[in-house]
């Protein structure tokens, strides 16, 4: 993985020196909220109902365990002993003192990591394939180039004040894992007919109140030109979006309102000029920053055949366990859904159990998936039954990925002041409802995600079945949609009809599934299901 | 000079009051312009050779198109006073000196040291700009 040199290094105490004297100002009053709260919010701190909440950037996803075991210790010593990991990748801790911030980010600084961007209206974390330099089906490692982005994107002195957030996903695969065209700019590693690395660039999706899938804005963008192509967008986005309305602020909303053809035409009019200036990295900070993305010394001549005799190991090998790249290894997927837990928590102790579990056998390499689960990447399948073990020890082997318990929620508002309805209960409903393993398989891939308010945080309108809590006079109601992917066949979901209070959006997510299992056609998932017969036997068996 | 005016120059101010965008391009004569937010800078780009001053007005601090318009006129090769007016505050004012700006008519007094420690505390940076700092690709490679 990268590793900071002495300039990243510099950069970063800098910026924990800089904030810390923000805090300081602020506290002593000279400086008003107002003036404040854009200062924090880049520094990853958010006031929510009862606390701060602190997000601290993971780079496309990417830590080892020196870091994760930094992140544990600030679980313990600054929170409540643990921590959430969100569907960017990044982990939040949400009981955070404002005059402990600067500290804390200190400490991070002192494992290369921040928590620089990861708010406000800024360019935010970027994320990534979650499998990045593991799996089968990739062209290449899309991390150097994540890298390389976020090192354009840090501080850049223009872009730092933009209309709203900006995200910016990046894979390599013709699988999609990253929600990539729900992302403001969305890139995807291609390779041109002269064999040339490049990207292809969508531009203008997102969710919240008014979603939108991202458009194809360019086939094929060269890699020594994409910073310059980032620049454009964001220099059209920035100069002529509104700015007299918050909810219509970001970029998918001027996209919408130009045309895509015409967004296209000011971007490429404003590339040709940004191409001159010079402001691209040369390729020799590429192969910089892609060295350190060498592959691990794999091991040749290991054995493929797993011992299968333990039931309860098989089946979470079948489930959470993904093909390799090298032979002889096995990608594992960490859930972090228990059944009646809490999507996305970690405990300290469960941070340094993944920490002490990779060290030893997935060469020091974590991953945070942005459906709020961990990967280890890289490990040898004679090693899968020592591992399975350790992970049960420490309460992580559950069987669930991207099955109907694998559910992503946001925090609602059991911590978020934007929220007008709680998600993680109903969460927890769903997936108690639905806990018995066999039912869980016969339902096959399944993704229920949550939201409790419009901002769509938990990705409802991505879900195969996605679940909108709203406020209906006073009182918690839920929306039921349907049809919605964030993988690479990416769709929008559709609202059924009226909403449903707590017990009822349960069982309108059980009548949904009932419908499916009858009918299903062989091989068929709930969601091409759901596509070949429509929204209308769904309602029937639903509101009928 | 307006009290609060803080000028990182060594010519001389222009004394030409500035005046609107509108104005300016009805008037072959003026040498110094303001252009609000939202306004397109690149109109003034046939013009540049006859500007001394071009004032940016932030009428929020959070407002950021001011930054791109300073781009964009700085890239277009303009050589003069360069002046942020309105909401500008201190924690602001590294990114304007990075896109270009060389003045300042903040809305209320900026504390001199406060922008000396803001202005100095990064000696490095990623990206170009349109100040003459070295990006840290270039220290990298030589």
């Amino acid at each position: 993985m990268y590793r900071y040199d002495q300039y990243d290094q510099a950069i970063v105490d800098a910026r924990v020196d800089e904030f810390r004297d923000q805090t300081r100002r602020r506290l002593a009053g000279a400086m008003t909220e107002d003036q404040f709260k854009p200062l924090r919010l880049k520094n990853g701190l958010y006031l929510q109902l009862h606390a701060y909440m602190l997000r601290v950037a993971i780079p496309y996803g990417t830590l080892n365990g020196r870091q994760m075991r930094k992140l544990a210790h600030i679980a313990r010593t600054y929170d409540r002993g643990y921590g959430h990991f969100t569907t960017r990748q990044n982990l939040q801790y949400h009981w955070i003192k404002l005059e402990q911030a600067p500290d804390i980010l200190a400490e991070l600084a002192t494992v290369e990591m921040h928590a620089i961007q990861t708010s406000g209206e800024s360019i935010r974390n970027i994320s990534a394939d979650q499998y990045a330099g593991a799996a089968a089906d990739e062209i290449m490692d899309p991390r150097p180039w994540a890298e390389l982005i976020r090192q354009a994107t840090t501080f850049h002195p223009e872009f730092s004040y933009l209309p709203r957030k900006f995200k910016i996903a990046l894979i390599a695969s013709a699988e999609d894992r990253a929600a990539l065209r729900w992302h403001d700019l969305a890139l995807r590693i291609v390779r041109n007919e002269a064999g040339e690395q490049g990207f292809e660039v969508f531009a203008g999706g997102g969710m919240g109140r008014t979603p939108f899938i991202a458009y194809p804005i360019r086939a094929f963008c060269p890699g020594e030109e994409i910073f310059s192509y980032i620049q454009a967008v964001l220099r059209v986005w920035n100069s002529h979006a509104r700015r007299d309305n918050i909810h219509k602020q970001r970029m998918k909303i001027l996209v919408h309102d130009l045309g895509h053809e015409e967004f296209t035409r000011q971007v490429e009019e404003a590339f040709a000029h940004i191409l001159t200036l010079g402001t691209d990295f040369p390729h020799a900070e590429y192969e910089r920053i892609a060295a350190y993305f060498a592959p691990p010394p794999f091991e040749t001549g290991l054995p493929e055949a797993i011992d299968r005799s333990d039931p309860d190991f098989a089946l979470w090998v079948d489930r959470q366990t993904i093909a390799h790249k090298a032979p002889g290894y096995a990608i594992v997927n960490v859930s972090l859904k228990p059944i009646a837990g809490i999507g996305g928590d970690v405990t300290a102790e469960q941070m340094e159990a993944v920490a002490d579990i990779a060290e030893r056998y997935s060469f020091d390499d974590i991953r945070v998936s942005h459906a709020q689960n961990l990967v280890l990447p890289h490990v040898r399948k004679q090693d899968l039954h020592a591992v399975w073990q350790a992970l049960d020890a420490a309460g992580l082997a559950d069987v669930n990925l991207d099955l109907v318990t694998d559910i992503i929620a946001c925090p609602g508002l059991d911590y978020c002041s934007l929220a007008n309805a709680r998600s993680i209960p109903i969460a927890q409903k769903i997936a108690e409802r639905f806990a018995d393993m066999d039912r869980q398989l016969e339902l096959g891939e399944l993704k229920i995600k949550i939201s409790g308010c419009i901002n769509a945080c938990g990705h409802h309108h991505a879900g195969h079945i996605g679940i909108l809590g709203v406020d209906r006079k006073g009182t918690e109601n839920y929306q039921l949609l349907l049809g919605g992917s964030g993988a690479e066949d990416t769709s929008l979901a559709r609202i059924t009809g009226p909403g449903f209070d707590e017990k009822g959006i349960v069982d309108a997510v059980e009548k949904a599934t009932d419908v499916y299992l009858r009918e299903r056609a062989q091989g068929e998932r709930f969601l091409d299901t759901y596509r070949r017969i429509g929204m209308d036997p769904f309602k029937e068996a639903i509101y009928g | 000079m307006a009290e609060n005016e803080i000028r990182l120059r060594d010519d001389a101010p222009h004394d030409e009051p500035a005046v609107s965008l509108d104005a300016f391009l009805d008037q072959a004569n003026a040498t110094a312009v303001r252009i609000e937010a939202g306004e397109d800078a690149r109109l003034l780009i046939p013009h540049l050779d006859r500007l001394a001053l071009i004032e940016i007005d932030f009428p929020r601090f959070r407002d950021g198109r001011g930054y791109s318009s300073a781009r964009i006129l700085r890239e277009a090769g303009y050589k003069g006073e360069l002046r942020a007016s309105g909401d500008v505050l201190v924690d602001q004012m590294l990114f304007m000196r990075r896109c270009g700006f060389d003045a300042f008519a903040p809305d209320a007094p900026i504390d001199r040291q406060a922008l000396d420690a803001a202005l100095n505390r990064y000696d490095l940076v990623y990206q170009t700009a349109a100040d003459d700092a070295v990006p840290v690709w270039k220290l990298r490679h030589g």
